[in-house]
């Protein structure tokens, strides 16, 4: 399968002297070649993720001289970024990914063409910005943005070179719809909001990304000088723990809804709806919230109050709210027996969100006199005791 | 020998860290009804309340998708390696 590079319609373009001695060790190569590098020169890539997987790709692709390297990112470098994200550094915390990268990139190799799309990927922009470029990588975080990514390649044509990592555990595959199948042939339907936990929450090895995102770029390599035997069809299952790597073999879903033969699906849909990601609360937050300082006052008053941390115990290591119990969500419902129904439990996670889970949980389960620490432990840090670490 | 049950990281919370479980059975809906038998926490994250398996949850005998085998009614004889294919995003906050 041969990728047309729209930059090469006409004819590729020339190298300079300058361009021939930074490519020399390409060059030299007879699987790239002159030819090769000017099909980099001429390509254009689409990064969707300036992040963990970002980091490699850019580097790597920009280095190798793709001609066009567009991002796509809104975010700011936080500083829990920087053990995987190495387009930042400590100078860069609170700056936008997307100036620091293109500011870093531009470091690496000054010869090839940025160009920054600072926005929110969505439904009314996607179609619109893969339509410049060749090839599409996914870096992203989310899976509504994952489904996204995925249905814009497929109604454009293009190629989607995916990476996923979580903790030590990385996924590598292409998609492309003209050649094989597309993530939702894989993944038909995302999981409920939830049920699998995210980096944010689950954390991740900091070298995962530097792994997976070098395997993603290394796929773009390939499909744009046409060597090799792409990832099509195959999905990579990496094991940084085991040291392990395992392929299976993807198959084209006959009924899929976007890239089968009669798609029931011909346009961008809503992600955040698809994945069953609530468009408002659906209950209002008082109702369920508390606030650190009011639970500060019942404290301070004597009060008897069952603080319950559904964290992990890696993060309760970290800290935790003195005399609190450890019940990790994952657990919770095979432990209510170690809770009172007749006490007043204030649940808390590290911001929210898990917390707000167990609520539901014990409310469903007859506890009536349940509420969720607003903002998690790191707002009782913020508002409460300056002494907890904040993570 | 049985049959190797690989368990993906966001389940292992279910299997007490165990990335791999070894069951039995003849075909794969019997390996795993064997593997929540041994490891019943898992059962709410692989079937749904009807008893099907999810639909986010995709399994592989040795380097093949079920469903394009006979799914639940594919035989599994031991030496047979079943991997559960997680759905995982990144790093996203969790919402």
């Amino acid at each position: 399968m041969t990728l047309v590079l729209d930059g090469s319609k006409t004819a590729l373009p020339t190298l300079t002297p300058a361009e021939i001695r930074r490519y020399s060790r390409h060059l030299i190569m007879p699987e790239v070649g002159t030819i090769g590098q000017q099909k980099l020169k001429a390509a254009k890539v689409l990064m969707i993720g300036t992040g963990g997987l970002g980091s490699p790709l850019g580097m790597y692709l920009a280095a190798a001289g793709v001609g066009t390297l567009g991002l796509v990112d809104f975010d700011v470098v936080d500083e829990s970024n920087l053990h995987r994200q190495l387009l930042y550094g400590e100078a860069d915390i609170g700056r936008k990914k997307i100036d620091a990268a293109t500011e870093r990139l531009n470091v690496v190799n000054p010869h090839i063409n940025l160009i920054q799309h600072p926005v929110r990927l969505d439904s009314s922009n996607a179609l619109e910005i893969v339509a410049d470029y060749d090839l599409v990588v996914d870096g992203t975080d989310n899976f509504p943005t994952r489904y996204l990514v995925n249905d814009a390649c497929v109604l454009s044509g293009k190629p989607n070179v995916y990476g996923s990592i979580f903790r030590f555990e990385g996924q590598v595959s292409v998609f492309w719809a003209e050649h094989g199948p597309c993530y939702r042939c894989l993944f038909p339907e995302p999981p409920p909001p939830g049920l699998v936990p995210s980096c944010a929450e689950g954390g991740v090895l900091g070298v995962l990304p530097g792994i997976i995102g070098s395997l993603q770029a290394n796929e773009v390599i390939k499909l744009i000088i046409g060597q090799g035997e792409p990832l099509i069809g195959r999905l990579v299952l990496f094991d940084a723990l085991q040291m392990k790597f395992r392929e299976l073999k993807l198959r084209r879903n006959p009924e899929c809804p976007v890239c089968s033969e009669n798609p029931s699906q011909t346009e961008l849909i809503d992600y955040e709806q698809f994945c069953g990601i609530p468009q408002e609360p659906e209950e209002a937050s008082d109702e369920i919230d508390i606030s650190p300082s009011e639970v500060k006052a019942m404290l301070d008053r004597g009060e008897k109050i069952t603080i319950l941390d559904v964290r992990n115990p890696p993060e309760y290591e970290i800290c935790r709210i003195e005399g609190s119990t450890l019940i990790p969500i994952s657990e919770l419902e095979h432990r209510l027996g170690e809770l009172d129904p007749a006490d007043f439990i204030v649940a808390h996670c590290h911001h929210g969100p898990r917390s707000t889970r167990a609520v539901g949980i014990l409310r469903e389960n007859g506890f009536s006199k349940v509420k969720n620490l607003a903002g998690g432990i790191d707002a009782w840090s913020a508002e409460v005791d300056p002494d907890i670490a904040r993570y | 020998m049985g049959i190797s049950v690989q368990i993906p990281t966001p389940l292992r919370g279910f299997t007490a860290d165990q990335g791999e479980v070894e069951v039995s059975g003849a075909t794969v809906g019997e390996a795993m009804l064997s593997l929540i038998a041994i490891h019943q926490a898992l059962q709410p994250h692989l079937y749904n309340e009807d008893g099907n398996l999810r639909a986010f949850v995709n399994l592989f005998l040795n380097d093949e998708d079920v469903r394009y085998l006979q799914k639940d009614q594919t035989p599994v004889q031991d030496g047979d390696i079943l991997t559960i294919i997680p759905s995982i995003a990144g790093g996203g906050q969790q919402r």
